[in-house]
């Protein structure tokens, strides 16, 4: 049986992302790290393989930029990666991810439970993760902080979600999708020999057509990439002593009607 | 006459706030696409809150208070959803980015193959397909998007002003249940309310700290294990809930307290936390890294305490005091009191 997570590369959290004069995406000579959320779900998929006695396989969707996340994977300690890369696949475009993600999982035939990071942050989203659960005709449990209990026989589930408000405590059946959140566990560092065989590591890729998909075509486009409008503010530093600069600051917050 | 269709999201028998907000978003791209907006309402007390969506522009409603929409759950509100869609054929399905907005209006375009466009913070439309603007990259930049046909919109919350009562009427429908609770999996088993704090997301005012408020000058009770965590969960309880309950508004946090074990998870403002927008933004404490901005920098107003007047939260900031967070917030928070006859 196989714990299947997906994932990707996306610019070092650090780095300034910007769009350059030809309205590409670019972030200078930063590198690209494993989408923060996924560190997670890397984690989750280690931890669950290893109690259930399964694989822990992690599957990109992309250009080949995503073998570095893949091999950050296999690092940790995944067991297997693989990477989908179809120029008729426009990634961007959620349901396409999401049909493209559902047939790879069906492919590998034996997967009982697919885990992801709660978004991914370069496309700013998490709507292909619900809709690889809807493609796939699955259970879909987002925002999990906790897996209470797992019983692959009996085919349950049971978890703590995160929502507005407070924690939920819900139970479904498999097989399931699940989103984790950053609570959830404490991500490993890859070892020295995980990074070194992860190095060697020859990741397999799937077209549309090894997966069976055919006749994908993208129903929401991005069109154009923009820079975020300047802040125009200019600080005004208050000064004086404590009840000086609350006195000072609380008559502009009056005057600028924000409280 | 064609149709967007919003979702008024409910919890305990009232629409949650920023429902409202993905109203106005569906009535202004309605009155674009030369359409009338139509309001799904489920759960508890639903007539009536469909009620309120016609007087606050929608021109019919449809409704269900059937016990299997009493708490959220993505299978039945999904099986419905997707069902009014194959059968209406909206121009647009709108809902305000919550995690249950998130999660229905993706399951529902997947059911049928529809375009999905997340958080958007500006909704339009060219030759009569939706467009949206959205954040990409963490919140670092923005892509235009265009939508194929039936357009599933999230609208992030406090990016639209909410649909005010107008006296509109309407008629409300009621609506059946597709699925039965027999052939619903998951189940509810408990609920832990987090209690007296704000959600963030619709929150507007926030007050956040950072690391340094571990900088409490109160010392620690002798023999306590690690009395840094205990100097800053004192300062978020006895210093910073406060200030943001004077102001009704609720307490955030930067990841790096978070990672140190002074705050819980659920406070995290940014890049792997919340992305918030309120009117006033109070960063107490905060150095604000590139990925705090990008949880909070669309805030109306932002104030920055710090003692350091190099921290680079300053160059986002309104208004910037330094010094000790010690002693001007709680001056802050008695000026307030003061002022706002409190």
């Amino acid at each position: 049986m196989r714990i299947v997570t997906f994932t990707r590369s996306t610019p070092d959290t650090a780095a300034k992302v910007e769009v350059g004069g030809d309205g590409a995406v670019t972030w200078g000579g930063a590198a690209t790290v494993v989408n923060p959320w996924d560190e997670y779900s890397l984690e989750e998929a280690i931890q669950q393989a290893g109690k259930a006695g399964g694989k822990s396989a992690a599957i990109a969707v992309g250009a080949p930029m995503h073998d570095d996340a893949l091999k950050h994977a296999l690092a940790m300690g995944l067991d297997e990666a693989y990477r989908i890369d179809d120029a008729a696949l426009d990634a961007t475009d959620s349901l396409s991810y999401a049909t493209a993600a559902a047939a790879a999982v069906t492919k590998l035939g034996d997967a009982k439970l697919v885990i992801f990071g709660k978004e991914s942050v370069d496309v700013g989203t998490d709507s292909h993760i619900v809709q690889t659960a809807r493609k796939l005709g699955w259970t879909m449990l987002s925002y999990v902080s906790k897996i209470v209990s797992v019983d692959y026989a009996a085919g349950t589930l049971k978890v703590e979600r995160l929502v507005e408000g407070g924690k939920q405590v819900v139970s479904a059946s498999l097989p399931a999708v699940i989103s984790v959140m950053k609570d959830i566990n404490e991500p490993r560092y890859p070892s020295f020999m995980g990074i070194r065989k992860a190095a060697k590591a020859s990741i397999p890729v799937w077209s549309l057509a090894d997966l069976g998909v055919s006749g994908l075509r993208a129903k929401a486009k991005t069109t154009r990439f923009a820079n975020l409008p300047a802040r125009t503010v200019e600080v005004e530093m208050l000064t004086g002593d404590p009840e000086d600069v609350a006195a000072k600051l609380v008559d502009r917050l009056l005057a600028e009607k924000v409280l | 006459m064609s149709t967007v269709l919003v979702w008024i999201e409910t919890h305990d028998g009232n629409a949650r706030p920023t429902s409202w907000e993905a109203l106005g978003a569906a009535n202004a791209l309605a009155s674009t696409l030369g359409a009338s907006v139509t309001a799904l309402v489920l759960g508890k007390n639903a007539p009536a809150i469909a009620q309120d969506a016609l007087t606050r522009g929608a021109a019919k409603a449809l409704a269900s208070d059937d016990a299997s929409f009493e708490t959220y759950r993505l299978e039945p509100y999904a099986a419905l959803l997707s069902a009014l869609v194959k059968e209406h054929a909206p121009l647009a399905v709108v809902a305000v980015a919550s995690s249950a907005g998130r999660e229905l209006l993706a399951a529902s375009a997947a059911d049928t193959d529809s375009a999905m466009l997340s958080d958007a913070i500006e909704l339009g439309a060219v030759a009569g397909n939706v467009t949206v603007v959205r954040p990409v990259y963490a919140g670092k930049i923005l892509s235009d998007a265009v939508a194929e046909g039936t357009a599933f919109v999230t609208v992030r919350a406090r990016a639209f002003q909410p649909a005010a009562p107008v006296g509109g009427t309407g008629e409300v429908l009621t609506v059946a249940p597709v699925l039965a609770e027999a052939s619903i999996a998951a189940k509810l088993e408990s609920f832990e309310v987090e209690v007296g704090t704000v959600n963030l997301g619709d929150a507007a005012i926030i007050v956040s700290g950072g690391r340094g408020i571990a900088n409490n000058p109160k010392d620690a009770p002798a023999g306590t294990d690690k009395p840094d965590v205990w100097k800053a969960k004192d300062g978020f309880e006895t210093v910073l809930k406060p200030l943001a309950d004077v102001l009704g508004g609720a307490v955030g946090a930067s990841r790096a307290a978070v990672d140190a074990g002074y705050i819980d998870y659920a406070h995290q403002v940014g890049q792997t936390g919340k992305t918030v927008a309120p009117d006033l933004y109070i960063a107490t404490a905060i150095s604000g890294a590139i990925q705090h901005q990008a949880g909070m920098r669309n805030s109306k107003v932002i104030v920055a305490i710090n003692k350091d007047g190099d921290a680079p939260i300053f160059k986002l900031a309104r208004y910037g005091i330094v010094g000790d967070i010690y002693k001007i917030v709680p001056a802050l928070t008695a000026e307030l009191k003061k002022r706002l006859g409190k």
